[in-house]
């Protein structure tokens, strides 16, 4: 019998030589990283260092100005199609006249669902139980970003992109998150969180990706 | 997992655009009070000659619901884009083309339907003759339909930048101004007893390419703009 090693495994997401501009300005990068399933990493720079815009350049809505993004092994634009990206913006993608749960119905359609997931029990783990019909306007910044992680754990992707989770959140919000991130790693997600270090402490040691300003 | 098909992601847009129509139907109505605002200051300013007005009614009418549309036009994407929901839309997996047209759709639906609901009495009001009648809103449902996918693409154009009203207008108008000649001739044609099936012809034909061709052009617009 030959043994032979384990292949090694396809990280979901890797970044080779990523850079952005900005009308000829670079943002971030060049950059180099992997990211395996299972992972979590927090991105960490200054304000301005670019990590919102890394964030919306690895889920395709930015085109990056060198090097490549591969998710699980494909280049991205083609692996988009296939539902691994899901971002969570600073704006929240919220519709303030409709209530918490037409937002996710909205979700859903738009996106598709995880299995096992539905909408009224992922209310009911971010603490929004009773608040389903109720206009997300009339909601506190807290809780529409709640609505909003409700809304991670309705879609199917793989990895999550999170742009400041952990802002606007008190501090049983912010053990939210790192629940939510947990269990998601557990499943064999993987997440790329940004904070500019204020406060973002998930359980045990996340990996750093620090961003700085190019010079 | 379940990732649905297109036409539920369509659906979904529909739904969700068509019941936030719904919970502010006060604002739908813009467009079709603007219109017999317009249209009611002619007689006031022309004097109420009933041959005078009627033999511009017809193109009194198409400039009223061209400019009520144009007014509109900038809801289209303006509220999803500062909520962020047009980020989604265009990080669906599903065509974004698909899921525009659902959303031009719906607009049409909320905006340009009611003004041709109202638009027989705004004929009417003008002494319009009745037998153009049937002319002037088979010429105002295909030219409204046409404004609607034209006005989306410059509306994409434009969405990136702050103030953009006054460029939209700039934009809009040189592809607005050929779709007011043809409906407005096919009226005037009917009216002086010309036939009139020609213009209407080119509407339809017009209206055939704009289907296919604007929600392609609005999802690539779209996506330079959002950069």
């Amino acid at each position: 019998m030959i043994s032979s090693d384990p292949p090694s495994p396809i990280p979901l997401l890797q970044a080779e030589e990523l850079a952005y501009a900005r009308n000829d300005e670079p943002v971030f990068g060049p950059l180099d990283f992997t990211l395996n399933a299972g992972e979590v990493v927090l991105v960490e720079g200054d304000n301005g260092s670019g990590k919102t815009t890394l964030l919306k350049v690895l889920s395709g809505l930015l085109v990056p100005n060198s090097g490549k993004i591969l998710l699980n092994g494909e280049d991205l634009t083609l692996a988009r199609l296939s539902h691994q990206v899901a971002l969570l913006s600073h704006l929240g993608g919220l519709k303030l006249d409709l209530t918490a749960l037409e937002n996710l119905r909205f979700a859903i359609g738009v996106f598709g669902l995880r299995s096992g997931a539905a909408p009224l029990p992922a209310l009911a783990s971010v603490a929004l139980e009773g608040y389903e019909d109720v206009p997300v306007r009339n909601l506190s910044a807290g809780q529409k970003k709640r609505v909003a992680l409700a809304r991670l754990l309705l879609v199917p992707a793989a990895l999550w992109l999170l742009d400041e989770p952990y802002a606007n959140l008190d501090k049983s919000g912010i053990d939210l998150v790192n629940r939510l991130l947990d269990s998601h790693a557990r499943r064999g997600g993987a997440a790329l969180v940004t904070s500019h270090g204020a406060y973002a402490f998930t359980s045990g040691t996340p990996r750093r990706l620090p961003l700085r300003p190019t010079p | 997992m379940r990732y649905g098909t297109t036409r539920s992601a369509c659906a979904a847009v529909i739904r969700r655009d068509l019941l936030l129509t719904w919970r502010r139907r006060g604002d739908a109505l813009n467009p079709a009070l603007f219109a017999i605002i317009v249209v009611v200051m002619f007689p006031l300013a022309l004097g109420p000659e009933p041959n005078q007005l009627a033999n511009i009614s017809a193109g009194i009418v198409f400039v009223a619901v061209l400019l009520a549309g144009l007014l509109a036009l900038d809801t289209l994407f303006r509220g999803d884009h500062e909520d962020g929901t047009l980020e989604q839309i265009v990080l669906s997996p599903h065509p974004l083309s698909m899921l525009l047209a659902s959303k031009i759709l719906v607009h049409w639906l909320s905006t340009a339907l009611p003004l041709i609901v109202v638009s027989p009495l705004l004929a009417e009001m003008l002494h319009l003759p009745r037998q153009v009648m049937p002319v002037l809103m088979i010429s105002l449902i295909l030219a409204t339909l046409l404004l609607s996918l034209l006005g989306a693409v410059c509306v994409a154009l434009t969405i990136g930048m702050r103030r953009s009203g006054m460029l939209l207008a700039l934009l809009v108008l040189p592809l607005y101004v050929p779709v007011l000649i043809f409906a407005a001739g096919a009226c005037n044609a009917a009216q002086l007893g010309l036939p009139f099936l020609a213009p209407l012809l080119w509407l339809g034909a017009a209206l055939a390419l704009a289907l296919v061709l604007a929600p392609l052009a609005c999802a690539a617009a779209l996506r330079i703009s959002i950069t």
